[in-house]
């Protein structure tokens, strides 16, 4: 039994990859789909969505169903409720992806306030930081999942960098708030994928040693 | 939280040569459930029938250590083996009932014990059939012979059979090792009630029993006493590698 159980363990975290790797995608090509204005582009990133939350349940049902007929202790415990865990991180950071291509949707014809460039910037930067997360979650490289929520702080920063530039645009020109509202909005949505990177640091220690702890990161989203 | 027993440097060794106990300390609180679990010729059995000193109609070459019941060492060669087995009571995988009634087999160990007055025995019979969960099911027909009962309602029987003497600890080795899924849950029920008043002392017959029923868990390999804590750690973030590989199903 213990040969089947590692077999669906194994088919667990191939999904959870898959789920990740779908994720960001939608990230870098919601935020693309924004920076060239393809609106059928984020049109389709809108649908998909609902295929991403689809992965998520079908995972969460294998792990009840492996929960149920393996009764899984210690290890093998942490890791089942840890991987139900991320899956609902990275279904939450797929609806972050839906908000910025229906942002594109609803802004149509108007043009955008200016040409993104910090934006498409914050969109590798947490994708990529998601990447590495994965990474260590599924090899439970404890090291990593150490080093990884740290670099929060480039995000933060960006955010933090947008929101000052949209304050400066709007004092230029009343007009743009609404414009510049929803670069905000989008830039909120990217900082959000940050967070959640670092929730799925603290689940991969929690796996690994069974400690579970919030990592030393501020929780502060700017510094006004 | 209390001791009631509290167990120091026991070793065993039976005439074989096998050694099957070795320096084992442990100290079991009262009021709670405490589980000795661990893969076969672990030491489990051996050390359940040192509480209540089944081991001395064992084949055992020599014990040293002390086990404290109370402070009070039952290991010592003075100690009175029949009033210590009426404080600590056993029940076996195995349902053994005695050939009589239901109310014979309660009432048996009462008359042993020297108590003669019928309200006591009715007193006692009721109170213990209700401990072990079983009153409810057969309170009508107390005076059918015990072996008609199913399987499942023979060994709340004789949970109650060892309740109706009121022991301080009970000690259960595999005690729904052949029963099915409803009949374990009643026991573990009963068990879980059980515990307000005594000291409850299980040897499980699967890691998930041991996970369902203990409060603490002591897991026992060859001999030797590998890990000790409370339940809810041992089997989420056991300690040892041992123990992980145990009950996550590596071996055993």
């Amino acid at each position: 039994m213990r040969k089947t159980f590692e077999h669906e363990i194994q088919k667990l975290k191939d999904s959870i990859l898959a789920l990740g790797s779908m994720v960001e995608q939608a990230i870098l090509d919601s935020v693309d789909a924004l920076k060239e204005r393809d609106i059928p582009r984020s049109q389709k990133i809108y649908d998909d969505d609902e295929i991403i939350n689809q992965k998520r349940f079908a995972i969460e049902n294998a792990v009840m169903i492996a929960i149920a007929t393996q009764q899984p202790m210690a290890h093998d415990l942490r890791l089942l409720a840890s991987i139900l865990d991320v899956a609902g991180e990275l279904e939450r950071m797929g609806d972050y992806a839906k908000g910025i291509a229906k942002i594109n949707i609803i802004m149509g014809e108007q043009k955008l306030l200016k040409p993104l460039t910090d934006l498409p910037r914050m969109a590798e930067k947490s994708a990529d930081m998601l990447h590495r997360a994965l990474t260590a979650f599924i090899e439970e490289d404890v090291k990593a999942a150490e080093s990884i929520p740290a670099e929060d702080d480039v995000i933060d920063a960006l955010y933090t960098q947008i929101y000052h530039d949209m304050i400066t645009y709007v004092m230029a020109d009343p007009t743009g708030i609404e414009r510049s509202n929803w670069l905000i909005w989008a830039a909120h949505n990217l900082e959000r994928v940050g967070d959640r990177v670092t929730n799925i640091c603290e689940r991969t220690i929690f796996i690994a040693t069974g400690e579970m702890e919030e990592a030393d990161v501020s929780d502060d989203e700017m510094t006004i | 939280m209390k001791n009631k027993i509290v167990i120091e440097n026991l070793t065993l060794q039976y005439s074989d040569g096998t050694e099957s106990l070795n320096g084992i300390s442990l100290e079991i609180p009262a009021n709670a459930t405490t589980v000795l679990f661990g893969p076969a010729g672990g030491g489990k059995s051996s050390l359940l029938r040192c509480l209540n000193r089944l081991n001395d109609l064992a084949d055992v070459e020599s014990v040293s250590g002390r086990i404290l019941l109370d402070g009070e060492d039952i290991l010592d060669l003075k100690m009175d083996v029949t009033a210590l087995r009426r404080k600590v009571g056993m029940v076996f995988a195995r349902p053994v009932v005695l050939p009589f009634s239901i109310r014979g087999n309660l009432t048996y160990g009462l008359e042993l014990a020297g108590e003669k007055r019928k309200s006591r025995h009715d007193e006692a019979v009721e109170r213990s059939l209700k401990l072990a969960a079983l009153w409810e099911e057969v309170h009508d027909r107390l005076d059918d012979p015990a072996i008609a009962l199913s399987g499942g309602q023979q060994q709340r029987l004789c949970l109650a059979r060892s309740l109706a003497l009121e022991p301080e600890v009970l000690l259960l080795d595999e005690p729904t090792s052949g029963l099915d899924p409803i009949s374990t849950s009643k026991v573990e029920e009963a068990l879980d009630e059980l515990k307000k008043q005594y000291t409850v002392i299980l040897v499980p017959h699967s890691v998930q029993q041991a996970a369902r029923t203990s409060d603490y868990a002591a897991f026992f390999l060859q001999g030797k006493l590998i890990e000790y804590a409370p339940g809810t750690d041992i089997f989420t973030n056991p300690q040892h590698q041992r123990t992980e590989d145990y009950v996550t199903g590596r071996f055993g």
